[in-house]
């Protein structure tokens, strides 16, 4: 099976830079929701491709929650530096400083669900009315539900049920003053997709998803990233061993694989022969069977 | 690599869960996280089998009622192609999401259970392939090791289905309809002794054979302008390109074209993808055109090549699926979507309401969610549609409620 060349599908190209142009049109002002991860890497090529020669006209959001891996960061800025793109960061401490959110504690502590918080005061402040995130039907059964324009209210909130019908290519953007809408472009993309995407169309991407030596930890039969974000109990001695992320998520909820993997053509090799889906390695998805869909009704994206 | 849309549909209990369970088991595309995840929650439901439609009922108000209330998407892969399937809900009020998850598919996948036949249910779903015109039809007959792989009960059927098709849009179409058993994978992606009558290929061979939908580009030439750039820097100067994706036909470079809202002409002089210049762009490009000459054009207004342009209508009769809780009101405004043009349009007239299992038409004052019916329509500018019989890509249209932002129905333009 590994060693089959598998090709990126070009229509999913052609259908997200669709979707890009229709929120250009149809909103006044949107924004990439930004986290230096593969599939917001993604996003912002086509973004480049859907509106060249001109710029990409919306700004990247970036919702910090301090517990970010300083590849990602460092990633994240070399790219804005070199694309020339606007960023805007909102701080998930700045959200926790103003008694907003409250700091999850014990061993099992993360950032994660604080975040949505974060966003959607972001959202209010500068008046986003869309928000574009790289999140793909794929990778979560409530997001298989999702729509390409999802509708949510003014408290930020997904309504499964009231959902808009998405028929031939038609998109709707239409809302009242204080909704929203979130938007993804690559709904009907896969984990491989990304992945054959980035290697035929050559993108960098932070050094954290390609093999690395690095200290983590054992829990749950999980390898964790050891940093000062995570509690850890005495039992929990750090060691260093060969891993690579395959999701980039918080330092404190994205579990490591132990892998060689040190080339994209290793990564998309690995990928088919994987028995753990992309998500399986999201610390935050296995706090119950609807973990996703009742983070989702809050506001998350 | 190519991407196949497929739509499933069947009835309550007829296997479809477990037929798209045993496609994504024997392509490998599950992993063994999800299938463990999958055995937990039925031996928590109290079911002593693992039940696949867990997998794609994702809500939780669905895994509560045992039903699905909503399009699902699933995806899986072959060295071949990728495909997509929209999943969409068997119970009888959920013709709005069938219509919604067929209107993207090339391939509608009907199933039957061999014990029960055709039933109310496969009427509609038929009715639906056909009013979208769905180019490919495949009808699994599944459960067949419930009538011990009998190739009577087969026949039978499939004489049935033959019935069906006489008149309709697949008459003359090859339609494949191929027995088989999900729960055993026999004849999903491997053929089977049991069933060794069958001289038809599995069903996934079929759907690898299924030769890439080029229809829309055969037909004339539509492109509606999404978005106008204007990079207004130095390098780009006086640049001004049309974005958006060739929805039928072909652009070539140096090409005539017209901009139909108001009827200005003039030649294609570059046709970009990013930094790519290309000579010509297909149904399904999304690209950048450029003309040779300054032309008023804006998003909303279809190009189009002079040759075969449709006529702009204010008066438009269509047939449509009402797709809200509020009932379509006769005189009442709504916004008209189509391609990236929205115009006021006001519904006329209802000229007759299908009762889709049946195939009979009534004169109704009233739609309601679910109803499909014809009407016509008078619109604030002219629409340039092509009537969906002839050119699908250009024929139809949603309607949205000004008022709730809702939108409420899809139509197909006569």
């Amino acid at each position: 099976m590994s060693s089959i060349q598998w090709q990126f599908p070009r229509a999913l190209e052609d259908e997200a830079i669709y979707i890009l142009r229709e929120t250009a049109a149809q909103f006044e002002k949107p924004a990439i929701l930004f986290s230096g991860g593969k599939d917001s890497i993604t996003l912002v090529r086509l973004a480049q491709k859907a509106f060249h020669p001109g710029k990409i006209p919306f700004p990247l959001l970036h919702v910090d929650t301090g517990h970010n891996f300083p590849e990602t960061i460092q990633f994240r800025d070399w790219l804005v530096e070199t694309l020339g793109l606007e960023l805007i960061v909102r701080n998930v401490q700045d959200s926790i400083n103003q008694g907003k959110v409250k700091e999850e504690t014990g061993k099992y502590a993360s950032r994660n669900a604080l975040q949505t918080v974060t966003l959607l005061d972001a959202i209010e402040e500068l008046k986003f009315d869309a928000c574009i995130g790289g999140a793909r039907r794929d990778e979560e059964k409530a997001r298989a539900k999702e729509r390409i324009f999802s509708v949510r209210d003014e408290f930020g909130q997904w309504n499964a049920k009231i959902q808009r019908p998405e028929l031939f290519d038609h998109l709707n953007g239409k809302i009242n003053i204080g909704e929203n809408v979130r938007v993804f472009p690559i709904s009907n993309w896969t984990e491989l997709d990304v992945w054959n995407y980035i290697r035929e169309e050559n993108l960098a991407i932070p050094s954290i998803y390609f093999s690395h030596e690095r200290e983590i930890i054992e829990r749950d039969g999980m390898y964790w990233p050891y940093s000062e974000y995570l509690n850890t109990t005495e039992e929990e001695v750090p060691f260093r061993t060969k891993v690579r992320f395959r999701t980039v998520g918080d330092m404190t909820c994205t579990a490591a694989v132990l892998s060689e993997a040190d080339k994209l053509e290793d990564i998309i090799t690995e990928i088919l022969a994987a028995k753990i889906s992309e998500r399986g390695a999201r610390i935050d998805d296995k706090r119950s069977e609807a973990a996703m869909e009742k983070r989702k009704q809050a506001g998350y994206f | 690599m190519d991407v196949l849309r497929i739509t499933t549909s069947g009835s309550v209990d007829d296997g479809k869960s477990t037929l798209i369970g045993r496609l994504l088991f024997d392509t490998k595309s599950i992993t063994q996280d999800k299938m463990e995840a999958l055995t937990a929650a039925s031996k928590r439901k109290g079911l002593d089998f693992t039940d696949l439609s867990l997998l794609t009922d994702g809500l939780i108000a669905e895994r509560e009622q045992g039903i699905t209330i909503d399009v699902a998407h699933i995806y899986f892969s072959t060295p071949n192609r990728k495909y997509i399937i929209a999943d969409t809900p068997g119970h009888f009020e959920y013709t709005r999401n069938m219509v919604t998850g067929a209107s993207t598919a090339q391939v509608s996948l009907i199933l039957i259970d061999a014990r029960k036949g055709i039933v109310e249910q496969t009427y509609r779903h038929f009715f639906i392939a056909c009013m979208l015109r769905i180019p490919h039809l495949v009808v699994c007959i599944n459960k067949m090791d419930l009538v011990d792989y009998d190739e009577t009960r087969y026949n039978q059927i499939t004489e049935d289905f033959q019935q069906l098709l006489k008149g309709s849009f697949y008459e003359g179409k090859e339609v494949s309809i191929v027995p088989m058993s999900s729960l055993y994978g026999e004849n999903v992606v491997t053929s089977t002794e049991k069933i060794s009558w069958y001289k038809g290929l599995p069903l996934l061979d079929y759907l690898e054979k299924i030769a890439f939908d080029d229809e829309d580009r055969q037909h004339p030439a539509r492109f509606p302008v999404q978005y106008v750039i204007r990079p207004k820097n130095e390098q780009y100067h006086d640049f001004r390109g049309f974005a958006g994706k060739v929805a039928s036909g072909s652009l070539h470079v140096g090409e005539e074209i017209v901009s139909l809202h108001n009827g200005q002409r003039s030649k294609i002089k570059s046709i970009e993808k990013f930094e790519q210049q290309l000579s010509a762009a297909h149904a399904g490009d999304s690209v950048v055109i450029t003309l040779e000459d300054e032309i008023d054009i804006s998003r909303g207004n279809l190009l189009a090549t002079p040759d075969r342009v449709p006529e702009g209508r204010k008066e438009i009769i269509a047939q449509i699926c009402w797709m809200d809780q509020q009932k379509l009101s006769p005189g009442k405004t709504y916004l008209l979507q189509h391609g990236a043009n929205r115009i006021k349009a006001k519904v006329q007239q209802i000229l007759g309401v299908t009762e889709v299992t049946t195939n009979r038409t009534e004169e109704k004052t009233d739609m309601g969610l679910n109803d499909i019916g014809r009407i016509t329509l008078k619109t604030a500018q002219p629409v340039f549609a092509d009537a969906y019989a002839i050119n699908p890509a250009n024929g139809t249209f949603i309607l949205v409620d000004e008022f709730s932002n809702a939108t409420v129905a899809v139509g197909f333009v006569e």
